[in-house]
């Protein structure tokens, strides 16, 4: 036989390039098995579902136990594109209660949907009536690829306080971005407690670990469910919202623009807070939310709005009270200090109006009377005296910082979203404005009054009122008063004391009983409750003046700090101290007396939304 | 036949390869335990149940053993003998299939008999491995002899091919293609093997790197110049008796080249097309004046080399869009990374090299692969069945499937040069040639390196026909291996 020793040296190459190929097959597969381990991470994608186990929301209650708002389980019909086999059509809108033209436009929008896929399950139809999910649940089975998710709608016992409950929505794409709890479909707090208090409502969510083959089919639970994690309820909320006076307190504003907020001074816990006009929060819930959403947002009177923590209003008369403790702080004037109103407040060439009433007058009498010459001249005292201060410049930062420990002019840190800070000027700005050392008191003298660039919320207001209520300490207004298995934040529980002595606040006090007893606050002389308060009429740009009222009962003790303030109303004594007096009323007596019932009557029909310049569209 | 193995007094396991016995048991054995893994399902049944993919493979593998003895008690002489007349009935059964078969999903490849159905392309591996090897054996046969002798040897070959293209299955007529390390073996000169290398790896640069521009030219483009330049510089400076022409050339290339690069610097861009061509041809017409000073003749391969390549490279483009079908194009370019079409062509390969990935060291354990067992992976039972090993077994299980392979690939070459037949010879070879291309296509496909061609793994994927073919391969040449000393 021949053999060919030359040719047999070719089995080298032969056997090389095996070698070689194996060699590139050992390193990729060294790679892929053990350099690279996102494979791991795909095929457990695949393999496993985890899919999500909702909690049910927390549920909230008003401050007597009362329960306002609750769960209602909702059902969504999702469809999995990729799964749907040809079916009866007619015959799943027949069940669904859907015309043709209806399931399209709806199957179409579907397809529209950012997050559209064939292979993920989208949501065609949400929120079933239990009755067509009880029909389709029956059917089900010849409709391959489609299923029921179950999810949680809230639900309203009493149609009230909207304002302060908020309502939950879908989360949005920034949603998802900003906290990394929130997936696609979920639903977070919108607006008031919803938002706010959005984490300890939402509770925990859970998983289950599904295996699943490459149809998507489900082929039951892994390790028989020892990876699941079972989902954690929300804490329930207990408001410090006393129901009844919130509708009570919504019922008087009913026709009018406006806020109440209503304060126990001693805990700062919020009794009432309405803002007018208001909504109705089964609204904002179920399929049709997205255009009654949009129905609000346009409404002229902007119900979305909550005044009663968001509209910054000059606090007009409202203001004095603040304006006498820092005169009294500051030893501009004492007690007995009185000034001199002819009609007004006239300097240099500038005149302030007043109302009839005797002269001079100390604080007193000034508060009673609410005299705007005393406060112009008190606040012109200090403004001008340079022997203390130097310039008109740092006495006017020594005013603001009382102020501002009262709680003007920043947040009070309320527990509610979108808090507005009302506005308080400082030096630096009347500087921009008029030049340094180019203003002095009569310049700005009618911020001594509450008016001009002052401005303050109604919450503001009613903290201020509370304060004086103390006798010299508050504690940040609340609306949530307790949450389950939690110790309350200590920002709720701690006092406040402003840069004011507590006997002037004694002072104060008794002004305010006088205007009350003789003043202008009369019409909430109770006879069997001690009031005391003051009344404001503030000017604004915008048409009629707004009636504002603050007060608080009773004197001694008192449990109830309430701030009215009602937009192009008139006077405070008009409007705002008749709903003041009949809140503080029904908050302390349960009832109104007989003998005032013509009032309530009176404010209860009462329209003054007319005045307001808004066009009803 | 009856009276040859009657006069056979000795036992007919004497003078077996033991080795190669163990590693088909073993490759059989591991083949059988992973396609009952491929195939079982969580709410599974039983191994012994004979419906099920894992039973039947039992039972085809017993049959397989029973062959495989069968095939030890013929005299190894038979073969030799009547190579011819069984390459003759395997081709007319190829034949007659293409009109018989039914359409099992568009290939006509499927001989049905009641229950059975056998693919005779498996069993024309081993009737052209005889055809071939009886060739190769005739009185005084040389390949380089004669032309002819070309021309049958690729008859033999491609009359498979083309009966088996017939049926619709392209990738078990691309096995046959591994012939060539046959002819290469006996003699066909290693240019052809060189030049087949060079033009698959002008096909991928070229159709993969079109991105990126050099000189106005696809990135590509611009490497295969590069490439055949220097392939002209090696040939030179292998083929003439100095290497001053190779030097020569090579200077030129690099000289221009340069300049080139500095005018490009100076915003001067020369069209790389008109470059190259322009001085590759300066360099073909510098290498003809040195042919004939020279007289070394060999010296005009290279310039045939230079002028095959280009013209290769622009014909790719052409072949690539307008030759191929879409489905295959797809194919090819999800092969080459160029393409990431998860969803349809390249789902398999995606969900394989998941299967393969996610088994990572020593792999998820026996039956707790998810992405087979939830049937992720299509076909993972056969072609794909190398994924299960990936994923149960890991890396371990991998690279000792890929051992056994390779071990098994170079004993059949070993045993191929210890043959004193030429017929034993090239009959080996064929064996490790299919061995070869099946190893490195249906493992290159399965982890993501080659385009995805249907062809199974031997001794693992499901299928009798696959496994009897290759058990017949390997008991015809362990007798024909056994009876080697009797020549002497």
């Amino acid at each position: 036989m021949r053999k060919d020793y030359r040719l047999e040296k070719r089995k080298y190459v032969i056997a090389g390039f095996l070698l070689f190929i194996a060699l590139i097959y050992l390193v990729r597969l060294f790679d892929l098995q053990i350099n690279d381990s996102k494979y791991k991470a795909y095929a457990d994608n695949n393999a496993f579902l985890n899919k999500t186990v909702y909690p049910s929301r927390g549920l909230i209650y008003d401050r007597n136990g009362e329960l306002i708002v609750f769960n209602q389980p909702a059902y969504d019909v999702m469809m999995i594109p990729r799964d749907v086999q040809q079916f009866d059509t007619l015959d799943f809108c027949n069940t669904l209660n859907l015309t043709r033209e209806q399931f399209d436009t709806r199957l179409q929008d579907m397809k529209k949907s950012p997050g559209y896929s064939t292979y993920t399950p989208q949501v065609l139809i949400t929120h079933l009536s239990a009755q067509d999910y009880g029909r389709l649940q029956e059917k089900l089975y010849r409709y391959p690829g489609f299923f029921i998710q179950k999810r949680i709608l809230r639900q309203y016992n009493h149609k009230t306080a909207a304002n302060v409950l908020g309502n939950i929505r879908e989360v949005s794409q920034n949603d998802i971005d900003n906290d990394p709890y929130y997936q696609r479909g979920d639903y977070c707090g919108d607006l008031g407690i919803e938002k706010s208090y959005d984490t300890y409502l939402r509770g925990q969510k859970g998983v289950e670990v599904l295996i699943r083959d490459a149809h998507g089919r489900i082929q039951g639970r892994y390790q028989d469910g020892t990876l699941d994690v079972a989902p954690v309820s929300g804490r329930n909320l207990k408001l410090s919202i006393d129901l009844g006076l919130q509708q009570y307190a919504e019922s008087l504003m009913v026709n009018k623009i406006g806020a109440v907020v209503a304060i126990q001074p001693k805990t700062g816990e919020i009794l009432a807070m309405v803002s007018s006009p208001t909504y109705d929060p089964t609204l904002l819930v179920g399929r049709q939310r997205g255009k009654e959403y949009r129905n609000l947002v346009n409404n002229p009177y902007k119900p979305l709005f909550d005044r009663a923590l968001m509209a910054a209003y000059p606090p007009g008369s409202t203001f004095k009270p603040g304006q006498g403790l820092i005169l009294l702080q500051e030893g501009i004037i004492n007690t007995g200090t009185a000034y001199p109103c002819s009609h007004g407040f006239i300097s240099g060439g500038l005149r302030v109006g007043c109302h009839g009433h005797g002269s001079p007058l100390p604080l007193k009498p000034a508060l009673q009377t609410s005299c705007n010459a005393f406060f112009c001249w008190g606040f012109k005292a200090m403004v001008d005296k340079r022997s203390k201060y130097g310039t008109p410049a740092e006495a006017f930062e020594v005013w603001k910082h009382h102020l501002v420990s009262m709680g003007y002019g920043y947040k009070l840190g309320v527990d509610m979203p979108s808090e507005s800070r009302g506005f308080l000027p400082n030096a630096p700005f009347y500087d921009r404005v008029y030049g340094e050392g180019r203003w002095s008191a009569n310049t700005i003298i009618s911020v001594s009054i509450g008016q001009g660039e002052i401005c303050a919320t109604p919450l503001q207001i009613a903290n201020v009122c509370a304060t004086i209520a103390n006798r010299g300490w508050f504690i940040t207004p609340h609306v949530v008063k307790e949450i389950q298995d939690t110790v309350m934040a200590p920002e709720y529980i701690d006092k406040h004391y402003p840069t004011i002595d507590e006997r002037w606040y004694h002072e104060v006090a008794e002004g305010m009983r006088m205007a009350v007893t003789g003043g202008t606050c009369r019409l909430t002389n109770l006879p069997d409750i001690a009031v005391a308060g003051k009344t404001g009429t503030a000017q604004n740009p915008h048409g009629r003046d707004h009636s504002a009222f603050m007060g608080f009962a009773p004197y001694e003790d008192p449990e109830i700090a309430v701030c009215v303030y009602v937009e192009n109303a008139g006077f405070g004594a008009t409007f705002g101290v008749p709903i003041g007096s009949l809140v503080i009323e029904k908050y302390l007596k349960g009832e109104i007396a007989p003998e005032r019932k013509y009032l309530e009557q009176r404010m209860l029909e009462s329209n003054t939304i007319i005045y307001s310049g808004v066009k009803k569209h | 036949m009856e009276s040859r193995s009657t006069k056979l007094t000795e036992s007919p396991f004497k003078g077996i390869d033991w080795f190669t016995v163990i590693i088909y048991a073993l490759l059989v054995i591991a083949g059988a335990v992973s396609i009952y893994a491929a195939s079982y399902d969580f709410d599974n049944a039983s191994i012994f149940d004979f419906d099920e993919f894992s039973g039947k493979q039992l039972r085809w593998i017993g049959l397989s053993f029973i062959l495989g003895f069968a095939l030890l008690l013929v005299d190894a002489r038979m073969y030799e003998t009547y190579a011819y007349p069984i390459y003759t009935g395997i081709m007319l059964l190829l034949l007659v299939t293409i009109f018989i078969a039914p359409n099992i999903k568009g290939s006509h490849s499927w001989i049905v008999m009641g229950p059975m159905s056998i693919q005779p392309a498996e069993f024309a591996k081993f009737a052209t491995a005889l055809a071939l090897a009886k060739l190769f054996s005739g009185y005084n046969f040389s390949l380089n002899a004669r032309t002819s002798n070309y021309f049958k040897a690729l008859l033999i070959i491609f009359l498979p091919v083309i009966l088996i293209l017939a049926q619709n299955e392209t990738g078990s007529a691309l096995v046959y293609l591994g012939l060539f390390f046959v002819l290469y073996r006996e003699g066909m000169s290693g240019l052809v093997l060189l030049s087949a290398v060079l033009a698959v790896a002008i096909f991928v640069i070229s159709v993969k790197f079109t991105e990126t521009m050099v000189l106005g030219i696809p990135s590509g483009q611009f490497t295969v110049y590069i490439l055949v330049m220097a392939t002209m510089v090696a040939m030179l400076a292998l083929y003439s008796k100095t290497t001053i022409t190779a030097r020569n050339t090579a200077l030129g290339f690099v000289g221009s080249g340069i300049i080139v690069w500095i005018l490009d610097l100076c915003g001067i861009e020369i069209p790389g097309n008109y470059y190259f061509i322009g001085i590759i041809s300066a360099a073909c017409i510098y290498c003809i004046i040195e042919t004939l000073r020279y007289r070394v003749s060999k010296i005009l391969a290279a310039i045939g080399a230079a002028v095959i390549a280009v013209a290769f490279m622009f014909s790719v483009n052409y072949v690539f869009t307008s030759v191929l079908k879409p489905h295959q194009q797809m194919r090819i370019k999800v092969a080459l990374g160029i393409e990431d079409d998860i969803l349809r062509a390249g789902y398999n390969v995606n969900q394989s090299k998941i299967a393969i990935g996610s088994g990572g060291f020593a792999g998820k354990g026996f039956l707790k692969g998810t992405q087979t067992k939830l049937k992720y992976v299509p076909e993972q039972h056969t072609d794909f069945i190398f994924c299960t090993i990936g994923e149960e077994q890991g890396f371990i299980g991998t690279s000792l499937t890929m051992l056994l392979f390779v071990m098994l690939i170079l004993r059949v070459i070993v045993i191929a040069e210890r043959q004193p037949t030429t017929f034993g010879r090239v009959f080996a070879y064929c064996v490790a040639s299919y061995f070869i291309v099946h190893f490195c296509i249906n493992i290159g496909m399965v982890i993501g390196l080659c385009p995805v061609i249907g062809i199974p793994l031997p001794f693992f994927s499901y299928g009798g026909s696959s496994l009897w073919g290759f058990t017949v391969l390997l008991f015809i040449l362990l007798r024909i291996d056994a009876a080697r000393r009797s020549h002497h």
